[in-house]
């Protein structure tokens, strides 16, 4: 028996699912985009668009409210290339309680399954998001600043997290906090006393309403403690999640400059007949070829259980880059145009830099 | 179903030529590079034997997956010319009988020209001291004559044009008539009038001739041109007949994508060797941007690789699936051919006197590297290609 071969081919039910996804980020993201990044607030109905996909529900059993499918890192990423096509900031922001209830499938206990995924599959708890980033420039997911104390049978956490797409709308965090043990994953629910969050608006991601959660003395039990939380595999995870958005805005710089430059004119003639501009098209297309398939390859991999941590790397590394360059190359075909908020180009440019800088948001 | 690992008739082709590399170039390896000029190298005439016979018994390993997706030949060629790089591209290239002009013929020639030259050396002869790129505007003229083809003109950087037995040379039967009037023909090296003009002197790719050869009434016989002699003369037929010969490119364009990754993974390896021994180790444990200069740069050219590697082997899959991949062939080249030449040139940088100095290979992957980027169509030629692709422009638009 031979294994199985090299494949580009998406399953039927793959290519079905793509296309539906490519319609609604065509159709319903990307129009309002522009609008909801000028409010800095998210959209509730494309917030509720994209999690009628169902993603969340897919790995939670079906006593628990769910689907009951085999996890499929895979499968998300692919959604996530899509949705990220019509706006990185809804689908960063929509998609967060998936990632949480990724974790609790692969790292929760019993308990702590049958405890909470009933409420995120019906919407009853909230959002959830994942809480590992840290306002600090030489933020080190295994050097956490956050501390979990052990007091008896309880933790004490203390510290910062920050970069939470709809924190404030959050019910409930898994927070990544330093133990003697190492980094481990505590459930956190957004009405502990000590709990408390702020907006936190950055540069990009603005209708994904950015928080901070500070944690002070805030006492969690041993109980909500995750037993299988296993940090490297949940960055990971993560990484692909990032880097299929970045594929996803990135197809949309392309598709969008390619009949402006083919339009524009300039010394009597499209801009795309220049070299100049039709080579940083080409590179567009190149590099972004490229951040595909690192993805893509990742992405099988932790479909198929092989290990993937040092492709879910690379490809992050090459996409935090190459998506940078293409998000400022293609403001800079469209110039002064690309620059004023007429266009999405400014916004695409500001999403695109969070590659870069956000860690365990979105949990493939 | 997506999956980009390799099957593992894929990794035992890759096993092999990698066995070839490390037991038969990489020892030579020094030798040919300062020798530069020479015969074939005596070493290679095995290896030459060895994959004539394989390539007998090759269709077996071409056949379909349970859901009809093939791993074929293209990808079998991506595996077996990465592989060998990684031991020497120069050598690689100067194993006999696989030369392009062998691909030219095996593509397009009649079952005649295939028995006569399919099992000899034949290389391939488009660029003119006035014509590279632009290789519609060759002025090699071939004239009918009873019989015969009768050629004549100069070229240049023709790959194994003095070891070769043969050589497909590019003519145009009426220059005034453009593309649509380019034509090859096979002709014989030893043919009288035929003459080695020189052999390059080269910074890398020491080992592979380089020639520049002379065709003064050079006389073949009338079956000797590949395809047909006929001038198209509607717009359509022009555009099909200079597109066949082309399409030649979309396969050999993943080939050559190939090599710079076999050189990049080379200069990779060797350079982790040499962290490992200063105890450099860059082994993923933290973010980017809190690994060390050495470390990040490291990770960078891996990244480069990856993509380039992923992308090579993507254009060759679209070609074993029968899928049209001129679009992707350029893009795995262009990314392939920066690639190569960024990764051995870092290397080299990274490792300081042991990259600079001969002591280990470096220097000399970094000398090989950069031809990768330029022949079989140069960085610019494939983004010109890549950019009509995306953007739906022809050749008199986007010039």
């Amino acid at each position: 028996m031979d294994s199985a071969p090299f494949d580009l081919t998406l399953t039927e039910e793959q290519r079905i699912t793509r296309e539906n996804m490519l319609r609604f980020a065509r159709d319903t993201l990307s129009p309002a985009a522009r609008a909801a990044d000028d409010a800095a607030s998210p959209d509730a109905a494309l917030v509720a668009g994209i999690q009628e996909f169902g993603l969340a529900l897919m790995p939670i059993p079906e006593a628990l409210g769910g689907v009951g499918m085999p996890r499929s890192p895979l499968s998300n990423a692919l959604a996530c290339e899509d949705l990220g096509q019509g706006d990185m900031s809804h689908t960063l922001a929509a998609l967060q309680t998936m990632g949480v209830v990724n974790v609790l499938v692969e790292g929760g206990s019993e308990e702590q399954q049958e405890r909470l995924l009933p409420g995120l599959a019906s919407g009853e708890a909230g959002q959830a998001a994942v809480a590992l980033t840290e306002p600090r420039a030489t933020f080190e997911p295994t050097e956490l600043a956050t501390q979990a104390v052990s007091e008896g049978s309880e933790y004490r956490l203390n510290g910062t997290k920050s970069l939470i797409p709809m924190g404030e709308a959050c019910g409930l965090f898994v927070v990544v906090a330093a133990t003697e043990s190492g980094p481990a994953g505590f459930l956190v629910s957004s009405d502990l006393p000590g709990v408390s969050v702020k907006a936190e608006p950055a540069m990009g991601l603005r209708s994904a309403a950015l928080a901070t959660l500070e944690l002070q003395d805030v006492a969690v039990s041993e109980a909500d403690r995750l037993s299988g939380f296993d940090l490297p595999r949940l960055q990971a995870l993560s990484w692909i999640g990032q880097c299929a958005l970045a594929v996803g805005c990135c197809q949309a710089v392309l598709d969008y400059s390619i009949p402006y430059v083919k339009e524009r004119k300039a010394f009597g003639e499209p801009i795309a007949w220049r070299q100049s501009v039709a080579f940083m098209v080409a590179d567009i297309g190149i590099e972004l070829e490229g951040m595909r398939l690192l993805m893509l390859r990742a992405a099988s991999r932790a479909e198929q259980g092989l290990s993937f941590y040092r492709e879910a790397y690379l490809a992050h590394l090459q996409c935090m880059e190459k998506a940078m360059q293409i998000g400022t190359n293609g403001i800079q075909l469209f110039g002064g145009a690309g620059f004023v908020r007429d266009y999405p180009l400014e916004m695409w440019y500001r999403n695109l830099r969070s590659i870069a800088v956000l860690h365990g948001s979105l949990v493939v | 179903m997506i999956n980009l690992e390799l099957p593992q008739k894929l990794t035992q082709v890759q096993q092999m030529a990698q066995q070839l590399a490390s037991g038969v170039f990489r020892p030579i390896s020094r030798k040919y590079d300062a020798i530069e000029h020479c015969d074939t190298p005596e070493e290679l005439k095995p290896v030459a034997q060895m994959m004539a016979a394989m390539s007998g018994g090759g269709k077996k390993g071409s056949g379909k997956g349970s859901d009809g997706i093939k791993n074929g030949a293209n990808m079998m060629g991506i595996m077996g010319v990465e592989a060998m790089c990684w031991g020497d591209v120069g050598l690689m290239l100067s194993i006999p009988g696989s030369g392009l002009g062998n691909a030219a013929i095996s593509a397009v020639g009649t079952p005649e020209q295939k028995q006569q030259y399919g099992k000899l050396y034949c290389a391939m002869a488009i660029t003119e001291p006035g014509a590279g790129s632009d290789s519609a505007a060759i002025s090699t003229t071939a004239v009918r004559d009873g019989d015969e083809w009768i050629l004549n003109g100069e070229k240049i950087y023709c790959t194994g044009g003095q070891r070769c037995d043969a050589v497909v040379v590019w003519a145009t039967l009426d220059k005034a008539l453009g593309k649509a009037a380019i034509k090859s023909f096979i002709v014989p090296r030893d043919n009288p009038g035929m003459s080695l003009v020189r052999v390059e002197d080269k910074m890398g790719l020491r080992v592979s001739d380089t020639a520049a050869l002379s065709l003064n009434d050079c006389r073949i016989p009338v079956d000797h041109v590949l395809g047909s002699a006929e001038i198209a003369d509607t717009e359509e037929a022009r555009k099909k007949a200079f597109g066949g010969v082309m399409q030649t490119f979309d396969n050999t364009r993943p080939q050559v994508a190939a090599m710079a990754l076999g050189v990049a993974r080379a200069a990779l390896e060797i350079t982790r060797e040499i962290y490992e021994k200063e105890q450099v180790s860059a082994d993923f444990s933290k973010l980017p941007y809190n690994s060390t200069a050495r470390e990040l740069e490291l990770y960078r050219l891996e990244a480069d690789l990856e993509a380039a590697r992923l992308m090579t082997l993507k254009a060759a899959w679209m070609a074993d699936n029968g899928q049209p991949n001129s679009k992707e062939a350029s893009m795995c080249k262009a990314k392939a051919g920066r690639m190569g030449n960024e990764v051995t040139l870092k290397c080299v940088a990274l490792c300081g006197e042991l990259g600079y100095s001969e002591r280990t290979l470096l220097e000399k992957l970094a000398r090989d590297s950069k031809i990768i980027d330029i022949f079989e169509g140069t960085q610019q030629i494939q983004q010109l290609i890549v950019a009509r692709h995306l953007l739906g422009l022809s050749s008199k638009e986007l010039k």
